[in-house]
């Protein structure tokens, strides 16, 4: 599957470690649901380690969408409920008038 | 649901809301193209103005410095003249300081740290861009509006996600520059209005430790030169006479003594001539 990181980029990864990210999406998930920043940040950083560590960057010409994508590696629950809320990603000029 | 999956899915409504108000595929291309050079422009525009507001962090905190080895000077002067109070004022500002100037070195290290996310998200668009517009035009000489469709979706999904990563990129970087910045303004304003040094310090005086000290300096300054001049004064009487009357001996050799002034002088030139 391809998993972005907010910030760094698309990379492959393969299914085992996807299966790992999934369950590290569940942490991920609770944490931002109780707004438990440190075990957002923990889950964050597990993950992103993961992910930079199994996956394999996509080529600049390659052009194809992620399954996952992760927050910015410093990200704030606050942040990614936002995000979550309002959908609003700046660069939203990417779609037309 | 997860929050990876979520994300994901929101960046992909925006860019197949987009596909969807396409009449003209092969024209979303080259309009999709001109928005990323706009993208691109804006997040070098972006590292700029993060790299502006650390260069102006850093004169801060290079003005803080100062001040602060100026607070440490006029405590190690204040505990030479014996004024621990003095000394202690100037340590107790040069804590405040201290605070300011950590607080200067977080907000530095941030605005670095968003400048380097920066450049590497301008330089990763970069790339990206140029191997659009080869896709974009690849797919334009290619294949037949119907067949470009899908090649054309994949290529517009593909960078919308990269563009809606750089924009969220940019937007922080915006948001923690304009934080930095309206801290730096107000700390600009406590520096020019002396504000941090007079916050411990007297009423009605920027600088009261300085001024104390000077007024210290001054005030010994004084006091030697009055104890001088009355040393002076006082041993100053026979010193002068002491001065004339050995202005005498020498021009008549090895005076003897003090007992009588002019009688032995004119005997002993004499015998001097004499011999």
């Amino acid at each position: 599957m391809i998993v972005r990181i907010l910030g760094e980029g698309q990379f492959h990864v393969g299914g085992e470690e996807a299966a790992k990210l999934t369950v590290l999406d569940k942490d991920l998930d609770a944490a931002v649901s109780a707004a438990d920043e440190p075990a957002f940040a923990t889950a964050l950083g597990v993950a992103v380690t993961l992910v930079r560590a199994v996956g394999t960057p996509v080529a600049d010409d390659e052009f194809v969408t992620a399954d996952y994508i992760l927050p910015f590696t410093d990200a704030t629950v606050a942040e990614v409920r936002k995000l979550l809320a309002d959908g609003t990603i700046p660069g939203d000029s990417i779609g037309l008038p | 649901m997860s929050v990876m999956k979520r994300v994901s899915l929101i960046f992909r409504a925006k860019a197949d809301k987009a596909l969807d108000r396409m009449e003209d595929p092969r024209e979303t291309l080259d309009y999709s193209y001109k928005q990323q050079v706009e993208m691109l422009t804006r997040v070098r525009r972006g590292v700029a103005d993060v790299a502006t507001s650390r260069k102006r962090v850093e004169l801060q905190m290079n003005s803080l410095q100062k001040d602060l080895t100026k607070r440490e000077n006029q405590a190690r002067n204040a505990l030479g003249v014996g004024r621990e109070d003095l000394a202690r004022a100037a340590l107790q500002q040069k804590g405040q300081l201290q605070q300011q100037l950590d607080d200067l070195q977080g907000q530095y290290s941030s605005l670095q740290e968003q400048e380097e996310k920066l450049t590497m998200a301008s330089q990763r668009l970069d790339t990206k861009v140029q191997a659009f517009r080869t896709r974009k035009e690849t797919i334009k000489a290619t294949y037949t509006a119907a067949e470009a469709q899908t090649r054309i979706n994949e290529a517009f999904s593909g960078i919308s996600e990269e563009m809606g990563d750089v924009g969220l990129a940019i937007q922080r970087a915006e948001d923690k520059t304009a934080q930095m910045q309206a801290r730096a303004g107000a700390i600009d304003e406590l520096l020019a209005s002396g504000a941090l040094e007079d916050h411990v310090g007297g009423p009605g005086s920027q600088d009261y430790i300085q001024a104390e000290l000077d007024r210290i300096g001054g005030g010994n300054d004084i006091e030697s030169e009055l104890a001088r001049m009355k040393g002076e004064l006082e041993s100053g009487a026979p010193k002068q006479i002491e001065a004339d009357g050995s202005a005498n001996g020498s021009a008549s050799g090895s005076g003897s003594a003090s007992d009588d002034v002019p009688a032995p002088v004119a005997e002993k030139p004499q015998a001097g001539d004499g011999l």
